[in-house]
């Protein structure tokens, strides 16, 4: 059974990853003729001198794939895990902030919606606040964040990890709102028939069935966690970190650096989401649910 | 316990041999909705005496308050007006007393909980001792042993209302009140579920509050069956059953049944039931 569904999801995930790999080559050609055209007409034009040139520049405009791999190859797997130069140290100093901020932001929304699903008066005067907090752009607010708790001599990590949190907290408080919701109301009057209290409600009854809005929300919040980690990173100059890797590549024209840094904090990304999601499977088996 | 103000002389049981306390005592009960529209009037001018030990239903077509009047028993709605004592007090105190094991319409079961866990859920609340010796024998009342460790959707309906059912008397409550338990059942499930809820009652000695809208299954399970009409919600009928406390279900081709059926069926129509 499983074995199917994943066959039946291989087939057309290669489609899709073939396709882009091949318009990626062809972007490369017009894309890198700034650079590389002088050298194809240096060594006589043709399809073999255009291709050998547009696909292996030192610093393209845009690298080949190959290229990007072999970047990656060289930055993780080269090089010892904790030297400067290896996209794993920088990747463990992202990933470190990402996963403090996000943990501070699930706890943050979920104590948010408990709250609000129990003080009337909380959802008013806070939802419009958690709504508005979220059209600020991040990129506005992260320097100011930055440089005030920079000045509280809390540890740089927290620092850093705020603004995962603050991008953090909301899916998971508007997931967890609803989810605390969710049970119906007969649910709900059998705990009254008990007499049950508010905090055996919580846990009997309203934390089970809104599991699946907690799940939902982790996957979502986890991915912008590992975003929040980078933007952190541009504004404090830092020297290490996927963020800095970006900002250091696009300032000496390091085209393969950033695309390698790239690919890695998309990869790491993916992870963090497909461990959800495995933990998310487990939880379901624990509490039963159909297969 | 306080004895009730309300001992009517026609508080004996059928046989007749002794006096049993009253469990259940309306008077002049009213209840209103405010809604949008203006009030509604869910029940109006209730006289209700539900003895111990008596197994009472409550019919009438959709509307007619036999749901909020069970509510109203449950301490899930609040009269307006009148009075009401569930074991000799108010409604909201012998629900704080855990006076009553209550069964919905639909199983409400936790779907993450187990069959056992779920029967279990109301003494983890309470925090009742011997939970797996109480558990168990709540199982097997309901004919459920050997499925203890199933979640709900490896049930059918009808099994996951006795499960329900199980969880209601599992903290051995002397008041069972079903809100038209069956209701979402066919018909052959039904009339296997009634004839064990009546085995239940006859075993457990409980008194049962049953709402229903279906007249064969009232006149099957009721020692006393409250005739119910809407708008207002009022009782326009209380009919008391002499059939025998042991029945099978050939007992609906009976005279007696028949008759039972039918003064049920007069009252429905004398409280405009049939008409639109």
């Amino acid at each position: 059974m499983r074995i199917d569904a994943a066959r039946g999801h291989i087939f057309p995930v290669t489609v899709v990853c073939i396709i882009i790999i091949v318009l990626w080559y062809l972007a490369a050609i017009p894309m890198n003729a700034v650079v590389t055209q002088p050298k194809i007409d240096a060594a006589g034009g043709g399809l073999y001198n255009t291709l050998l040139f547009s696909w292996n520049h030192e610093r393209p405009v845009l690298p080949a794939p190959h290229q990007v791999a072999q970047e990656i190859w060289k930055t993780v797997f080269m090089v010892a895990p904790w030297k400067v130069k290896s996209l794993v140290y920088h990747l463990w100093i992202t990933l470190s902030s990402t996963l403090v901020g996000f943990l501070l932001g699930t706890v943050l929304g979920v104590t948010l919606a408990i709250g609000i699903v129990h003080v009337g008066s909380l959802e008013k005067s806070l939802m419009p606040w958690i709504i508005a907090s979220q059209t600020i752009p991040i990129l506005a607010i992260a320097p100011m964040l930055i440089v005030v708790l920079g000045k509280t001599g809390l540890p740089d990590i927290f620092t850093k990890a705020s603004i995962s949190t603050y991008l953090c907290f909301f899916p998971v408080a508007i997931g967890m709102v609803k989810g605390l919701r969710s049970p119906d109301k007969l649910q709900l009057d059998l705990m009254q028939t008990y007499n049950a209290s508010a905090a055996q409600v919580l846990w009997k009854l309203r934390f089970p069935a809104a599991m699946p809005f907690l799940f939902a929300s982790l996957k979502v919040s986890v991915a912008i966690a590992l975003t929040g980690a980078i933007v952190a990173e541009l504004p404090t100059g830092a020297v290490s970190g996927i963020g800095a890797r970006l900002l250091q590549g696009s300032y000496y024209g390091q085209t393969l650096q950033i695309w390698a840094a790239l690919f890695v904090a998309a990869f790491a990304a993916a992870t963090l989401v497909w461990l959800l999601g495995s933990f998310e499977r487990m939880s379901w088996k624990r509490m039963g649910a159909k297969p | 316990m306080v004895k009730t103000s309300y001992p009517p002389n026609h508080n004996m049981n059928w046989g007749g041999e002794k006096v049993a306390e009253n469990v259940i005592t309306a008077r002049d009960l009213d209840l209103t909705f405010q809604t949008h529209d203006g009030p509604v009037f869910a029940l109006s001018k209730i006289n209700l005496d539900v003895a111990e030990g008596e197994f009472v239903s409550f019919i009438g077509p959709s509307g007619c308050g036999k749901t909020t009047l069970l509510r109203a028993i449950a301490d899930l709605e609040k009269s307006s007006s009148g009075t009401l004592t569930v074991n000799g007090m108010a409604p909201e105190q012998a629900r704080l007393a855990r006076g009553y094991g209550y069964v919905f319409q639909a199983p409400a079961l936790y779907p993450w909980r187990t069959v056992e866990r779920n029967v279990g859920l109301p003494l983890e609340i309470m925090g009742l001792d011997n939970q797996a010796a109480r558990i168990q024998r709540n199982l097997d009342l309901v004919n459920l042993t050997g499925f203890e460790k199933k979640f709900p959707w490896q049930l059918s309906g009808g099994m996951q209302q006795r499960v329900s059912i199980a969880r209601a008397l599992a903290f051995d409550p002397k008041l069972l009140l079903m809100d038209e338990p069956f209701g979402a059942l066919d018909e052959i499930v039904r009339d296997k579920l009634n004839q064990q809820i009546l085995e239940l009652w006859d075993r457990t000695g409980k008194t049962v509050v049953f709402v229903t809208h279906s007249i064969p299954e009232a006149v099957f399970l009721s020692t006393k069956i409250v005739v119910m009409s809407p708008r207002p919600g009022r009782i326009v009928d209380v009919i008391e059953s002499r059939l025998p406390r042991k029945r099978t279900l050939d007992i609906r081709e009976a005279p007696e049944f028949l008759k039972i059926a039918h003064r049920v069926r007069e009252g429905l129509k004398a409280g405009h039931s049939y008409e639109d």
